[in-house]
């Protein structure tokens, strides 16, 4: 829903208003009583144009289109093919394979993250003593870049690494990255671990908000620690949990670095191929930037209809 | 609160924060190995299997020094561009009245939605093949250039200065820019310092897009140059983890050393409200 609102303005003009004011607004100028704020703003604005709403309709406006790169400065008729390109997207079946792999990134890695980040912020929020030790050594992966982490979990799970030396016979033949069963859960695994500061410190300011009383009232009222955990802390949190499912589902549908890198692009036999990454080989790779601008459309609307089902379920009725 | 439910939080802390760390210890030792020893002695620092040649051997082959350059001049480039646009636009959100003022600033929370993996297409058709900037600073600058999540907390920062002092400024005839630098800045320095630090990260760290628009060796960002290394050539290096692991070291230590250092300004609320709004 958002995307769409962003990209109502149109390209090219200011935001001036396009009518004067209103005459019962007569008291007031016609630009606000400090105009200079148009021109303080006016380079933020035309960033967010031209890098944000332009290329937004252009995208949509490309999948509906014959759209091929041609030499700088040609002038080339583009042809508008209608769906097209959604259906060459939605025919093959490396496409929908990897609609398939995010859907189970998604089942792995959004509930993982929920669970666990919900239970250490809630143990950190208790804690004296080396609090600031844990919340920086919870937030470290989540600042450090992805292609420097994949170096050590390749080195981790590779056939003969640390984690197969300790599983020893339980170890999976072939081993994790290069399995087709075990490539995405272990992409699911790794993305987990190095987003997880991030959302435990989400859950940590939204513990702030929750009363004392309720948890002085739910005791006098003979609930244990874990009762109240279910009964004060979670419906306490219930506005983060509902940013952590959207925020942990747009990382998961921008997945690329992880299968392009871990998986050496997807491998073993596209089992950890994500759309992104199908949109950088069929785009840019192969030269098809409409084919990659549908697959684009379609994650988009996949990743809004999630973000909807998730508010409906999380949100309940009063958020 | 009793001594059981005490140890067993401990314990669950304790067990995630060697989670996160020993992956981080795990790849000084691996750079530090003259042969890969992924047994589980080979966690523990061997001084007969120590050696430096592992960063000499990444340095030969992707050249450190210009890759951390380049990863330099992309992230200081986004850094300017944030600070100086956005604390204009921070303070004009904030302390002026004008038109379009609410819709600006519904801009600023809505672009933060915006998935990247749909701009990424025209993005590129944009800048790299119409306006030629491929292989270009600027080209990689573009797209990351102000920080939204900088501008809202600009923004807050600047709702916090009580307005009167402003008007009492402007009757005594100061422009809107001397107020600016003269009054508003200096009393938001904290935000300055927690902005930096949250818009190096971004840039430091970024892949896909340098990745894209970068295919000149000498301009890539070390995250670029180091998974090009990863995924291409390491196949042929003698000591391949440990040259990735030095790479890999010398990528995540500006990064790191900057957050353990300006730890407490990274704040969650800070964090939060750019997605919160």
């Amino acid at each position: 829903m958002s995307t769409v609102a962003t990209s109502t303005p149109p390209a090219g003009r200011s935001t001036l208003p396009a009518g004067g004011a209103p005459a019962r607004r007569r008291r007031r100028p016609l630009l606000g009583k400090n105009p200079i704020g148009i021109l303080f703003s006016a380079p933020y604005l035309i960033f967010v144009l031209a890098v944000f709403a332009y290329p937004l309709v252009f995208a949509v406006w490309m999948s509906f289109h014959d759209y091929f790169f041609a030499a700088p400065g040609a002038q080339i008729e583009r042809q508008f093919v209608g769906l097209e390109n959604f259906q060459e997207v939605l025919a093959d079946p490396a496409v929908i394979r990897s609609f398939g792999n995010v859907g189970i990134f998604l089942l792995i890695n959004v509930p993982l993250t929920v669970v666990l980040s919900l239970v250490l912020a809630t143990a950190l929020n208790k804690v004296v003593r080396f609090r600031t030790f844990l919340r920086v050594s919870y937030f470290v992966p989540y600042v450090t870049a992805s292609v420097a982490v994949v170096g050590v979990w390749l080195f981790l799970f590779s056939g003969s690494g640390l984690i197969n030396q300790l599983l020893g016979p339980l170890a999976p033949s072939p081993s994790w990255l290069i399995n087709s069963t075990w490539a995405m859960p272990t992409i699911a695994l790794f993305v987990t671990w190095k987003q997880l500061g991030f959302f435990i410190l989400l859950y940590l300011a939204a513990l702030q908000n929750v009363s004392e009383e309720l948890y002085e009232a739910a005791a006098t009222d003979g609930a244990g620690k874990v009762r109240s955990f279910f009964s004060v802390t979670i419906p306490g949190v219930r506005p983060a949990t509902v940013l952590v499912l959207l925020l942990a589902t747009v990382t998961g549908a921008n997945l690329f670095t992880e299968p392009y890198l871990l998986t050496g692009g997807g491998g073993p036999n596209g089992a950890s191929a994500s759309p992104v990454l199908l949109m950088y080989q069929r785009g840019i790779e192969q030269g098809s930037p409409d084919v990659a601008a549908a697959i684009g459309v379609i994650l988009v609307i996949g990743v809004l209809i999630l973000a909807f089902i998730q508010r409906k379920l999380a949100g309940g009725d009063e958020s | 609160m009793n001594r059981g439910q005490h140890i067993l939080r401990g314990i669950v802390l304790a067990l995630g924060a060697f989670v996160f760390l020993f992956p981080f210890y795990y790849m000084i030792i691996g750079s530090l190995q003259a042969s890969p020893d992924p047994s589980l002695g080979g966690a523990f620092p061997n001084p007969a299997n120590l050696t430096l040649d592992n960063y000499a051997a990444i340095n030969s082959r992707i050249g450190l020094v210009q890759g951390l350059v380049n990863s330099g001049i992309f992230a200081g480039g986004v850094i300017l561009c944030t600070v100086v646009f956005g604390v204009l636009v921070g303070y004009a959100l904030a302390q002026l009245q004008w038109r379009g003022r609410g819709v600006t600033f519904a801009l600023a929370l809505l672009v933060q939605v915006v998935p990247f993996q749909l701009l990424m297409i025209p993005l590129y058709v944009l800048i790299a093949r119409d306006y030629g900037l491929a292989d270009n600073y600027l080209g990689m600058i573009l797209p990351f250039a102000i920080n939204s999540t900088a501008v809202i907390i600009f923004r807050q920062y600047f709702l916090q200065v009580p307005r009167e002092l402003f008007d009492a400024a402007r009757i005594d005839g100061a422009g809107e820019l001397k107020l600016l630098w003269n009054i508003a800045l200096p009393l938001v320095r904290p935000a300055l310092l927690t902005v930096v630090l949250l818009t190096f990260i971004g840039p430091w760290n970024e892949f896909l897009w340098p990745f894209l628009v970068t295919k000149e060796a000498s301009l890539q960002p070390l995250a670029v140059s180091l998974a090009n290394y990863l995924s291409t050539v390491a196949a042929s290096a003698a000591n391949p983890f440990g040259a990735i692991l030095a790479g890999a070291c010398v990528l995540a230590a500006p990064a790191v050393l900057i957050f353990i250092l300006f730890q407490r300004h990274f704040v969650s609320t800070n964090i939060g409200s750019g997605v919160k709004g």
